[in-house]
């Protein structure tokens, strides 16, 4: 359904041009819940935004549903079914939390069902529709909502960066069940998630490994995973003590 | 009898279809259109000079007042003075508000004095709209002053709004405070065009305990100019905030000035002002929903100014 070709991105650095993406090529299928994982830096979030369009690439083409998107808007590939949720939530003076679950739904909803949203991430609904979308909410909270509001879009195709990224402990048992939900239920449609986290890697259908900007590995979990783990890729911790559980 | 301009002017800054409950004053064209006292409420003429003096008995709770203006004749100019004295112990929300429809070549303008006179532990909730429309050339001006006398353990909340229509506006506020009293104010204003909007603010803190916290958040757009002057005075242990907020869009130009002034050493006073477009992130944030650039700025701006 999602699908990559020759992708590039390059910037105009200080020590001239530097490629970010290269080359990538990548099919992902209908329904299946992909995580991307790889070192910092290597290009995993770059890769995201050339999807859903917030960065045009400087080479190759992106295909959603057989259609050509590499020119086409943010705005058109959101309404073509692509949803995104960003590392670093946005904060908006004025806009409350129900105002935003209702732009992204689309529609006019009622309280009851941007409650449902809030409490599929764990957020009691009552006390925070009516909340501002500022600096008052914690990073946790921010983040929560920012996957509610893909949630409330339900669309064939999520993508969440980092979405375990300033998360408490408390919130991220929540989270991890949010994903499995997904799965379970296939809410998101296609979900592709950037993740560090064993955890989320762990209930992934694929995984697929980015690293110096490009697809180093691409495959089944239980192809990949045991190789990461040995890799130090993923969480070191998992290995050093094994009691991450 | 109002016409059908003026009924849609009354709709736009008091949310009247028709005539309020309690009691009101609608002003049209320069005149008095109906007016309603209530047993605890009276509403004179001044004798001397244009206006109303408004007179709230002392222990009166949970009523209002409506007092309306609206112009739709181009070229009128008029200065009206209205006096409020709320009496001791009392709760009531006040509506005042002027909407001017010009449709022809001359300006037409409203300059509006309150002074309200709150007595001991009153409190009162004043909501003043600003709305202009119409067509024609003439400028539609409107310069409101309105002066704040606080008795002690007072509180005071004021909504002052303008967001479309009105040309130029300069509006001065002034507050003195006694001890205890609150001070409250939450400003929205847009300006587009060639308009421009000045407001001055000046609160003296002066008994023990006193507050104030006044709040303007504005959107500039096109060519217009606004200007914020935020002064809070502290002659007594007090609490003062004052803060301006600002989106500015095209080739606006905003300036935002707050000022602290401490004549004791117990007065504790911040001010913040922030200017600048709307974020990008924002923007993307809300087209990643599938909104386009224009929804998702209308969007931001009205969020900012509920």
């Amino acid at each position: 359904m999602l699908k990559l070709e020759n992708l590039s991105f390059a910037v105009d650095g200080d020590n001239g041009n530097r490629e970010i993406i290269r080359n990538v090529n990548l099919s992902l299928q209908e329904g299946k819940f992909v995580a991307v994982t790889g070192p910092n830096g290597g290009g995993k979030s770059t890769l995201a935004k050339l999807i859903v369009g917030i960065e045009k690439p400087t080479g190759g083409r992106i295909f959603f549903n057989g259609e050509d998107i590499t020119e086409k808007s943010i705005t058109e590939r959101a309404n073509m079914g692509i949803s995104f949720a960003f590392q670093q939530p946005v904060r908006f003076k004025g806009l409350d939390v129900f105002d935003l679950i209702r732009l992204a739904s689309n529609k006019k909803i009622s309280v009851s069902e941007a409650c449902k949203y809030l409490s599929e991430v764990g957020l009691c609904a009552r006390d925070y529709n009516n909340r501002e979308v500022n600096s008052s909410l914690s990073g946790g909270e921010l983040k929560r909502i920012e996957i509610a509001t893909v949630l409330a879009r339900g669309t064939k195709l999520s993508l969440f960066d980092e979405p375990e990224a300033g998360i408490d402990l408390w919130s991220f048992q929540n989270l991890i069940k949010v994903f499995e939900n997904m799965q379970k239920k296939n809410l998101g449609g296609t979900i592709m998630v950037i993740s560090h986290q064993e955890r989320i890697l762990n209930i992934a259908d694929e995984i697929i490994v980015v690293a110096n900007g490009q697809v180093k590995n691409h495959g089944k979990r239980e192809d990949i995973l045991p190789e990461l783990l040995g890799t130090q890729m993923a969480v070191p911790a998992c290995e050093r003590g094994g009691v991450a559980e | 009898m109002m016409d059908e301009i003026q009924r849609r002017l009354l709709m736009e800054v008091a949310d009247l279809h028709t005539v309020p409950e309690g009691a009101y004053n609608i002003r049209a064209n320069g005149a008095m259109a109906a007016r309603n006292t209530t047993a605890n409420i009276d509403i004179t003429s001044k004798l001397d000079k244009s206006g109303i003096d408004i007179v709230i008995k002392p222990g009166t709770k949970n009523e209002s007042v409506h007092i309306p203006v609206v112009l739709s004749e181009s070229g009128l100019k008029e200065t009206v003075y209205n006096d409020f004295y709320i009496g001791e112990d009392s709760d009531v929300v006040i509506v005042a508000g002027c909407g001017i429809d010009n449709c022809g070549t001359h300006d037409s303008q409203h300059d509006g004095v309150h002074r309200f006179f709150i007595g001991k532990n009153a409190r009162i909730k004043y909501v003043e709209k600003h709305y202009g429309s119409g067509q024609g050339t003439g400028k539609r001006l409107l310069n409101p002053r309105t002066e704040v006398y606080m008795d002690e353990n007072s509180y005071c909340e004021m909504e002052m709004v303008q967001i479309k229509g009105v040309d130029s506006t300069v509006r001065d506020t002034i507050a003195e405070l006694k001890s205890g009293a609150r001070m409250v104010v939450r400003e929205r204003l847009m300006t587009h065009g060639d308009q421009d909007a000045v407001s001055n603010y000046k609160v003296y803190l002066n008994g023990a305990d006193s507050g104030a916290d006044v709040v303007s958040r504005s959107v500039a757009k096109d060519n217009s100019k606004q200007e914020f002057n935020s002064g809070i005075i502290g002659n007594a242990p007090c609490n003062g905030h004052t803060e301006c907020d600002a989106i500015i869009m095209g080739n606006a130009r905003v300036v935002a000035v707050p000022q602290l002034e401490a004549n004791n050493i117990d007065a504790a006073l911040i001010h913040e002002a922030a200017i600048g477009k709307i974020a990008g992130d924002q923007l993307i944030k809300l087209m990643t929903l599938g909104l386009t650039e224009e929804q998702a700025e209308e969007q931001i701006i009205n969020g900012f100014l509920k």
